[in-house]
C-alpha cells in the first residue's frame, strides 16, 4: 500500500503530516483526562490563581483523602461494582447460551427472536423509563440494586448475544459433534469443549457489559432515590449539585470513577475492532 | 455423569445414552433444545423491554402523574394536542436535528481520518490505538461532567484559550449562553464518538484484500486512484449502515445533555430524548413523557424506512 520511494521529499512530508495528525488526535483524546487529573491534585488555595497552568506548582492528595474517608463515594463505588459485576456476569451467561443457539441451531421462530433483539437496539431506551418505574415500584424493585441489575441485564443481552454468536461462529462444529459421539449431551459438549475455547471472547463480552453498566446514568437516576442504593454516577451528580464549588474533590471522585472503566478497557482493547464490528455491522 | 453410562458389553449403539430413550422423546427434545437455550434471553427481553414498550405506548393516551393519586384516566389524544402547542417540544425537534447531524458529521469525518491514519503500519501504532480509543471507555456521565468543567472559566482552560486567540472578548462559559450552549454537548459527543467510527471503519479497512492494492499499483494506479476506486467502494456499505444506526443512536442519546446543561439555558439544548427524561424524572408526568416518546418513535421509524427506501431506489437505479 506504501507509495514507491520515487519522491523521498514527498514521502518525508507525508509521514511528517501523518505523525502530526496522529499527535493531534492523541492530544484531543487525552487532554480532558489529563486536566481532570491535574485539578484533582491541585491544592484548593492555588486552584484559581493557577487556573490555566499546565501543572500546579504544588500538588496534594487531600482531595483523594477526603473523597475516600469523609464522603459516601466508597459506598457508591461498591454499589456500582456490585451492579456492574452482576450485570456483566448474568448477561454473559445468558448471552453465551443464546449466542450458541443462534450459531448452531436452525429452528422455527429464530428470525423473529433475532428481529426482536435487533429492534431493542433501535428504539429509544429513554421511553422505557416511565413504564419500567411503574412496573418495578409495586415489586419493591425501585431503589434497589437488584432492580438495576435486572434492567441492565435485559438491556445488554441483545448486543452481548450477537457478540458471543460471532465468537461461536469462529469455532468449528466438528469439535462438539465429536464430543457428542463420545456420549456427551450437547449441553455438556458446549460447557466442556466450546466454552473454554471462547474464554477470550467471554472476557471481552464481560468487559463491554461491565463498562456499559458502569456508565449508565438515566435509569439509575430514575430508579434510585436513596443514598444507600446510589450508584457512582448518581452519587457524583448529586455531589456536583450539592457541593458544586469543590472542583478538586469532584474531580478526584471523577478519577475514581475512571479507574474500573479504564481497567476493563485495557482488557478488551484487543477485541474492540472485532467486537464492535460484530455488534454494529454484522448484527 | 458416570452413572449414566450403560454397562459395558453392549453394542456400539448401546454406548450412547441417548439411544436408550425412545425415538419419539429423543426427537422431541431435539426439537425443543434450541428453545431451552434462547428462553432466558427471550423471557427477559419481553418482560423488561417489550412489555414496558407497549405499556408506555398506552400511557401516551392516559393521564399518569406519579404525584397525583387521582390520575390514571384515559385522555385520548389530549397529550398530542398539547404537544402541538408546546414550544419547548417544537424547539426540541429542531435541536435534535442540530445535535444529531452536528455530532455525526464531525464524528464521522474525524473517525474516518483516524481510521485511515491507523490503517498504515508505523512505530508505536498499538499504543496510539489504545490511547485514541480511550474516550470511548470513559463513562458518559464523566465525559459530560469533565467537558462541562473544561468549558467553565473558573477551572477550565478552554474559555481562557479562546480569549487569548481573540475568539472571545472575556472568558465566559458557553454552556450558559443560549446561542452557543449546544456546542458544549456536541463537542463532548464528538470526543466520545470518534473512537466508535474509527474502530468500525478500521475493521472494514482491514478486511480489504491487500492484493487489490498490489494489482492496482502494478497497473500504475496512483494512491489517490486506489483510494477512490478500491477503498471507497469497499467502505461504502459499512459507512451507510453505521451512519444510519448512529443517527438513531445519537438522536436518542440524552446523557451528555442531561449532565452538562439539563436542557438549558432556556431549553436551548433540550433534545427530544432529554425532554422525555425531564418530563418523567423532574415533573413525574409519565403520560406526557410517553406521548413525546411515541412521537420520537414514529419519527425514528419514518427516518429508518426513508433511508431503506432510498437505498433500495439507488441500488435499483444502478442495475
Amino acid at each position: 500500500m506504501s507509495t514507491p520511494g520515487k519522491f523521498p521529499l514527498r514521502k518525508t512530508i507525508y509521514w511528517g503530516a501523518h505523525y502530526l495528525m496522529i499527535a493531534a488526535f492523541v492530544a484531543f483524546a487525552l487532554f480532558p483526562l489529563y486536566w481532570l487529573l491535574k485539578v484533582s491534585v491541585t491544592p484548593n488555595d492555588i486552584l484559581y490563581t493557577e487556573g490555566v497552568r499546565m501543572w500546579p506548582s504544588r500538588t496534594t492528595w487531600d482531595n483523594y483523602t477526603f473523597v475516600l474517608t469523609q464522603s459516601h463515594f466508597p459506598h457508591y463505588f461498591m454499589n456500582s461494582v456490585i451492579v456492574s459485576g452482576c450485570t456483566a456476569l448474568f448477561t454473559c451467561i445468558i448471552a453465551a447460551i443464546t449466542g450458541y443457539a443462534f450459531s448452531r441451531f436452525r429452528f422455527n421462530g429464530k428470525i423473529i427472536i433475532v428481529a426482536l433483539m435487533l429492534i431493542t437496539q433501535m428504539f429509544p431506551l429513554v421511553m422505557l423509563i416511565a413504564p419500567i418505574f411503574r412496573i418495578l415500584a409495586p415489586l419493591g424493585l425501585t431503589d434497589s440494586l437488584t432492580g438495576l441489575i435486572i434492567v441492565y441485564t435485559a438491556f445488554n443481552v441483545p448486543f452481548a448475544t450477537f457478540l458471543m454468536q460471532s465468537f461461536f461462529d469462529g469455532i468449528p462444529k466438528d469439535l462438539e459433534e465429536a464430543a457428542m459421539i463420545d456420549g456427551n449431551t450437547r449441553f455438556e459438549a458446549f460447557r466442556r469443549i466450546i466454552l473454554p475455547l471462547t474464554l477470550p471472547g467471554i472476557a471481552a463480552t464481560l468487559g463491554f457489559v461491565f463498562t456499559a453498566a458502569w456508565s449508565e446514568l438515566l435509569f439509575a437516576l430514575m430508579l434510585v432515590s436513596s443514598e444507600s442504593a446510589s450508584t457512582f454516577p448518581v452519587g457524583l451528580l448529586s455531589f456536583v449539585s450539592k457541593f458544586g464549588v469543590d472542583f478538586g474533590q469532584m474531580m478526584a471522585a471523577g478519577v475514581l470513577a475512571l479507574i474500573p472503566a479504564c481497567a476493563f478497557f485495557l482488557l478488551i482493547q484487543r477485541y474492540l475492532v472485532q467486537g464492535l464490528t460484530a455488534g454494529a455491522v454484522k448484527g | 455423569m458416570d452413572g449414566d453410562k450403560p454397562v459395558t458389553n453392549m453394542t456400539d449403539v448401546g454406548k450412547r445414552p441417548a439411544a436408550r430413550r425412545g425415538v419419539f422423546s429423543r426427537r422431541l427434545s431435539g426439537i425443543l433444545e434450541p428453545y431451552y437455550y434462547v428462553s432466558p434471553a427471550v423471557v427477559l427481553i419481553i418482560a423488561v423491554m417489550l412489555m414496558p414498550l407497549i405499556l408506555g405506548l398506552s400511557y401516551a393516551f392516559r393521564d399518569i402523574r406519579i404525584l397525583n393519586p387521582f390520575s390514571g384516566g384515559f385522555v385520548g389524544l389530549a397529550h398530542f394536542q398539547a404537544l402541538m402547542h408546546d414550544s419547548a417540544f417544537l424547539g426540541a425537534l429542531i435541536n435534535t436535528a442540530w445535535w444529531t447531524f452536528g455530532s455525526l458529521a464531525f464524528q464521522f469525518t474525524l473517525g474516518l481520518v483516524l481510521a485511515l491514519l491507523l490503517n498504515r503500519q508505523f512505530a508505536g501504532r498499538r499504543l496510539v490505538q489504545a490511547l485514541v480509543f480511550l474516550p470511548w471507555a470513559v463513562p458518559t456521565f464523566l465525559s459530560g461532567l469533565n467537558w462541562a468543567w473544561m468549558f467553565n472559566p473558573v477551572v477550565g482552560p478552554l474559555p481562557h484559550w479562546l480569549t487569548s486567540l481573540g475568539i472571545m472578548d472575556t472568558p465566559f462559559n458557553i454552556l450558559s449562553d443560549p446561542d452557543l450552549a449546544m456546542w458544549g454537548p456536541i463537542i463532548a459527543n464528538i470526543w466520545f464518538g470518534i473512537p466508535f467510527f474509527a474502530i468500525t471503519l478500521l475493521a472494514a479497512l482491514q478486511s480489504i484484500p491487500g492484493e487489490l492494492y498490489e494489482a492496482a499499483s502494478i497497473d500504475g494506479a496512483t494512491t489517490r486512484q486506489q483510494f477512490v476506486s478500491i477503498t471507497i467502494p469497499f467502505l461504502a456499505p459499512t459507512i451507510a449502515i453505521t451512519l444510519m444506526l448512529r443517527t438513531i443512536w445519537i438522536a436518542n442519546f440524552a446523557d451528555l445533555i442531561v449532565v452538562m446543561t439539563k436542557g438549558g439555558p432556556a431549553d436551548s439544548t433540550q433534545i427530544v430524548a432529554s425532554y422525555i427524561f425531564t418530563q418523567a424524572f423532574r415533573r413525574l408526568d409519565f403520560g406526557y413523557a410517553s406521548a413525546i416518546a411515541a412521537v420520537l418513535l414514529v419519527l425514528l421509524l419514518a427516518y429508518a424506512l426513508g433511508v431503506i427506501a432510498l437505498r433500495r431506489a439507488m441500488t435499483h437505479a444502478d442495475s
